[in-house]
């Protein structure tokens, strides 16, 4: 067996254990991190097939950006983890049979179809090949609308999820209205006031009447 | 060289693998969304093997897509989830029945 060979099998049977680990362990959080784990070894199995750039895409923005907001959720929410394993054990027949009847079916159509024969290696790309140069000329020409498309689809979920989760603080908070700002009118910001004229040096009653005079700002 | 089988059994394990934790942790909806990531990760690894043995790129774009999609949902989901746990308290998906008729 090759080093290729030696690290795809180490790296699929990583990720088929992440997978297991996270449909199966019981706390949410080791779960997320179980994720990461497989997306990694996903990214790693990505590489031996020469797509680099989305395989540096998928830990930059899974391990990076969604797996980082999972568990910023999970441990957020508290969350009373006993209810929620009730019946887990009841659904594991159906589910184990809707699984066994995938993997059949799939062997079934891998043991006849997609043979070495019909399906040769490709020869190696070389050494000057940039990946991230292939992709960027489709998705910038053939791809070019479709790319703007996923943009939009970025941005309404920006969007959505900030508009989902603000809520006004309670009590108003420190905001300005806009619409108290512009009705305002000099009468209730300043309050002119009859006193006489002091001279400086004066005793310390004249501050005190000073004080009591003094205009409240709009209250 | 590794056979173009045998990546398509480990993206197919993947995904029957992720339909079990769909139907295990249906009470769950943090598990359920992470299972939804784990399926969209296995059709993507399908993606990118034919594109690397057929050579032909486009099959990478559409992972590029794929991508987004994935993330706009996750993201969507988990601000619907604590929205919802904000109103009822719960993520136990037996208890948002409020819509049934």
């Amino acid at each position: 067996m090759t080093f290729l060979q030696y690290a795809f099998y180490f790296f699929s049977a990583a990720l088929l254990f992440a997978a297991c680990m996270v449909v199966g362990i019981r706390n949410p959080v080791k779960a997320a991190l179980f994720l990461v784990l497989a997306f990694f070894s996903a990214a790693c199995v990505w590489i031996t097939l020469q797509a680099e750039f989305l395989a540096i895409v998928l830990v930059l923005v899974y391990v990076g950006a969604v797996m980082v907001l999972f568990l910023f959720v999970v441990m957020m929410l508290d969350i009373d983890l006993a209810e929620l394993r009730a019946g887990f054990t009841r659904y594991l027949p159906v589910g184990g049979l809707v699984a066994a009847l995938l993997v059949a079916e799939i062997a079934l159509v891998l043991a006849r179809a997609f043979s070495p024969e019909d399906f040769a290696p490709p020869p190696p790309l070389g050494r000057e090949h940039s990946n991230t140069r292939e992709l960027g000329r489709l998705i910038y020409t053939e791809y070019a609308y479709p790319f703007e498309l996923a943009a939009l689809i970025l941005l309404a979920a920006i969007v959505a999820a900030i508009a989902l989760t603000m809520r006004p603080r309670a009590g108003g908070g420190k905001r300005v209205d806009p619409a108290e700002q512009v009705r305002a009118r000099r009468e209730r910001r300043l309050r002119v006031i009859n006193m006489k004229s002091e001279s400086p040096g004066k005793s310390e009653s004249a501050e005190a009447e000073r004080e009591t005079e003094t205009p409240a700002r709009k209250s | 060289m590794i056979p173009l089988s045998h990546y398509l059994a480990l993206g197919a394990a993947l995904f029957a693998l992720s339909m079990v934790g769909i139907f295990l942790n249906r009470k769950n909806v943090v598990i359920l969304l992470m299972s939804i990531e784990l399926l969209l990760l296995a059709v993507n690894i399908n993606f990118v093997a034919f594109s690397h043995f057929l050579q032909d790129a486009a099959g990478q774009v559409f992972v590029f897509f794929i991508l987004t999609v994935a993330a706009a949902e996750s993201a969507i989901g988990l601000a619907i989830l604590i929205v919802l746990f904000r109103s009822r308290r719960t993520i136990n998906v037996d208890e948002l029945e409020s819509l049934k008729g």
